[in-house]
């Protein structure tokens, strides 16, 4: 209640000059030898969803971290509905009403819904919980957001998205005033993603201030006012998300003109067969009488919902997820039920979404990364043991193709970006001589400039003969740089499209037709 | 440790001792800076500790539980640990004495036969433990605690009911002789042989790929797994590697008193976990060096031969070790602190 009189008050003042939400003033914030951000100003209207765009290590995660009052700035001002104020902790800035949901979400797993909204600030009765109380105001509160969540439900059973929900009620603890969200559609399905939006609009007419990073155009174009670019640290412009092409914001980012971010294709005549799964159905039944062929020196692309089985489909081609029924082959020889250990000798790589969890030993160097699957073999081993000087001389040569910034081999792997985190585990595509590669999801939280150079990379090895696989639920992906695509609906291939097929509307149709019929 | 002290003294021009204290410690570990404490504590407490014979005591006390920690490295190195170390210790020791001294009996010529057949079914018996636990962890996915918990109780119970709790006399003098007092050019064969498990282990570690694994394995198992690793085979080599060190230790422990005993070791797996935890072997697997567990398991023995001849009580000594562990963790923790703040 509260909330909505401080919000018309401030559009009634709004009408003539906009007072900022909450403005920083010359923010600088030094780490022992970087400088993370470099006076930037920033103003955040009330009732705006305001991005926040830039390349990784922009400083977009800085200036968030201390907008929530988990980071201190070295110097510079903040200033809420005009008045300086110092953010020392995160609660401190949720007692002014500024909260924000960072990718990693701050759930306990164990825990329900209505206990983890509440944890922290428990109400009690009589110095005990008072439990009544807890289920009355969770209920709430999921209520006015309209979410559909049992608040009794503990939040390892959720989806992802779901949980996200929670992170975001939670944030209405207390009286909202800003709300900041990383990324909140990565691991969001398309209709998860629209009922996000819709609360998001909703925010936005009760004068909440929203300030939101994405990497995705598409989003921008949906739910942006205003776009903040910030490239190294810098800030460089703010610009009316109207007026704003896409040209625009990439060249606002990186500094230099990118015509296009997806290479020419080029591609040679397809070769021969290369991989041909028939009729796959997987022991999780996450993938469903599925089938399909890749030729040499095409790019196949596979598209559809998160869950639709698609990323599971070549998980199981490649012997990461047991098979029930189907065959599998690669080469014309037999693969169905192989480990991955020999699928790889056998020339076919799979490289996987989630490079934190399940592609890279974040605690070790850049050189073993990248060496891992190919230690068998030379350069990287002889007879027996390993080469030492081999392997070192293969890995500086990939890191330099590959444009590892910086180029320190010995460093480990979690001390560096996002984007050359995907370059090291990328670099092993090129260790061996495969046949056949599956990119699960390649730029997945990679910024323009980096996915730039990726699509470059991965349509020379087409060129070179190899079979690619792109899995991704980015679109744009699928439209421009595949030749042929595969979508999947619930675990089946429901619609194959060749090349001239491949517009954003067909594609899309075959995401949901099932349910239309 | 020489090309580090080099290069460590002049990476930083900025800040003074405190900075460069800091540097030091965030590259090397805390395990330095305790082996210099300890060395002027107790060359303060006692003029006999540091001299030359004293050392090499220290050295020859120590072979015991350096070879049990470096098999306990391994089991930390892939994100477990092994809890049955001690047992493996002990049931290779009453294996092993029983049945070379019946042999002896039956045929006291044949001394050497003894000898080797008592030593092999003595390691295979402490082996078997490791075979256990690597089945538990690799192919039914129980964790290490569990596994290795449960067969130190079982190989505990077993050496005990196969010897009655009486200790198992009647080896071949030759044994102890040579495994337990021998020496081979000026080195005492305890120690010639840890020297040789060490250098076969490192070489096994880092000039192989299988060596690399574990590494791999400890570090990230999905990625592994996708990598092309045959996960499951390498934690099972872990559990069997750690129960091999642990019954050569056993051996070369039954060598040296002479009997086979089913109460040795009991201390093994918190020394053995401590010694690897000192030298920064990380608990979240993946991140640990074998030159350093070497450092650590003498740091131990240092700290127990110095607190013996400052004659400090022997219960008292479990109280300093456990606290030693427990800093260790802790120093460990605010040292990633630093790398965090040093890099970000």
């Amino acid at each position: 209640m509260l909330n909505s009189i401080n919000k018309q008050q401030g559009r009634e003042e709004a009408g003539v000059t906009p007072l900022p939400l909450l403005q920083t003033q010359a923010i600088t914030k030094d780490y022992p030898g970087v400088r993370a951000l470099d006076g930037v100003d920033f103003e955040l209207l009330a009732g705006e969803v305001h991005v926040l765009f830039g390349e990784n290590g922009a400083g977009k995660s800085t200036l968030i971290s201390i907008l929530a009052g988990a980071n201190q700035p070295s110097s510079g001002q903040i200033s809420y509905k005009g008045m300086p104020v110092t953010l020392a902790s995160v609660h401190d800035a949720r007692s002014l009403g500024i909260s924000a949901v960072f990718q990693e979400f701050s759930l306990i797993s164990q825990m329900t819904v209505e206990e983890n909204l509440f944890l922290g600030a428990e109400p009690r009765r009589a110095g005990l919980l008072d439990r009544a109380r807890i289920s009355r105001e969770a209920k709430e509160t999921l209520d006015e957001l309209g979410f559909a969540l049992r608040p009794d439900q503990r939040v390892d059973q959720l989806t992802r998205a779901e949980q996200q929900m929670v992170e975001i009620a939670k944030a209405f603890r207390s009286e909202l005033q800003v709300l900041i969200l990383d990324e909140p559609t990565a691991s969001l399905t398309t209709h998860e993603t629209d009922q996000l939006f819709e609360l998001i609009g909703g925010l936005k007419k009760r004068g909440v201030g929203v300030i939101y990073i994405t990497h995705r155009m598409a989003e921008i174009r949906r739910i942006a006012d205003r776009i903040t670019v910030l490239r190294d640290g810098r800030y460089i412009e703010t610009v009316e998300a109207a007026d704003a092409t896409e040209d625009d914001l990439v060249q606002l980012m990186t500094g230099r003109v990118v015509g296009a971010i997806f290479p020419e294709l080029n591609l040679n005549a397809p070769g021969d067969v290369v991989l041909d799964a028939r009729n796959v159905t997987t022991n999780d039944g996450l993938v469903v009488d599925a089938s399909l062929t890749v030729r040499a020196g095409e790019i196949v692309g596979m598209a559809g919902l998160v869950g639709s089985g698609k990323s599971e489909m070549m998980q199981a081609c490649f012997g990461a997820l047991a098979i029930r029924s189907g065959t599998v082959t690669l080469n014309s020889q037999g693969i169905t039920g192989h480990t991955p250990k020999r699928n790889i000798r056998d020339g076919f790589l799979y490289l996987p979404a989630d490079r934190r969890h399940e592609g890279l030993m974040m605690m070790r160097s850049v050189r073993e990364n990248v060496a891992l699957a190919s230690l068998d073999i030379e350069p990287f081993s002889k007879g027996i043991f390993i080469n030492r000087g081999g392997e070192k001389r293969a890995v500086e040569a990939l890191t330099t193709r590959l444009n590892l910034s910086p180029p320190l081999i010995e460093r480990t792997v979690e001390h560096f970006s996002g984007g050359n985190q995907q370059k090291v585990m990328l670099a092993r595509a090129l260790t061996r001589n495969y046949d056949l590669i599956v990119f699960d999801e390649p730029t997945v939280g990679v910024d323009v400039g980096t996915r730039a150079s990726i699509y470059e990379f991965i349509v020379e090895l087409a060129r070179g003969g190899v079979a690619i696989v792109i899995i991704s639920s980015d679109l744009p992906e699928i439209l421009h740089l595949t030749t042929r695509a595969y979508v999947f609906y619930q675990g089946r291939t429901q619609a194959e499209l060749q090349a001239d097929q491949l517009t954003e509307e067909k594609v899309l149709a075959h995401f949901f037709e099932k349910e239309a019929c | 440790m020489a090309e580090q002290s080099v290069t460590a003294p002049n990476a930083p021009a900025i800040g003074g001792i405190g900075n460069l204290t800091k540097r030091l410690f965030v590259k090397l570990g805390i395990l330095p800076f305790l082996l210099f404490i300890a060395m002027v504590v107790f060359s303060l407490l006692s003029e006999n500790f540091l001299t030359l014979q004293n050392l090499m005591n220290v050295l020859r006390q120590s072979v015991y539980l350096m070879i049990v920690a470096l098999g306990q490295m391994m089991a930390l190195l892939t994100g477990g640990f092994d809890l049955s170390v001690g047992t493996a210790l002990a049931l290779s020791s009453v294996v092993g004495a029983m049945v070379m001294a019946a042999i002896f009996a039956i045929a006291p010529d044949m001394v050497w036969l003894a000898i080797a057949l008592g030593c092999l079914s003595g390691i295979l018996a402490g082996v078997t433990i490791g075979i256990v636990n690597g089945a538990g962890v690799a192919f039914f996915n129980v964790s290490p605690f569990m596994v290795s918990l449960g067969m130190a109780s079982v190989g505990f119970g077993v050496a005990l009911y196969l010897t009655g709790g009486v200790p198992v006399y009647g080896m071949p003098r030759a044994f102890s002789d040579t495994f337990g007092y021998g020496a081979l050019l000026g080195i005492p064969a305890p120690v010639f042989v840890a020297a040789l498990l060490a250098i076969a282990l490192y070489v096994f570690l880092y000039r192989t790929p299988q060596g690399r694994y574990f590494y791999a394995v400890g570090g990230n198992p999905k990625a592994a797994s996708l990598s092309g690793i045959n996960t499951k085979a390498t934690l099972f080599y872990t559990y069997v590697l750690s129960a091999f060190f642990a019954a050569v230790a056993g051996m070369l422990l039954t060598a040296r008193i002479d009997t086979g005993e089913a109460n040795i070791g009991a201390s093994m797996p918190l020394e053995s976990i401590a010694a690897c935890v000192i030298a920064g072997v990380s608990l979240r697997g993946g991140v640990g060096r074998l030159e350093s567990v070497v450092l650590g398991a003498l740091f131990i023995g240092l700290i127990q031969n110095g607190m013996n001849l400052a004659q400090i009580e022997s219960y008292l000594q479990t109280v300093v070790l456990g606290i030693l562990l427990i800093l260790a963790v802790i120093a460990d923790q605010i040292r990633l602190r630093y790398v965090a703040s040093l890099k970000n």
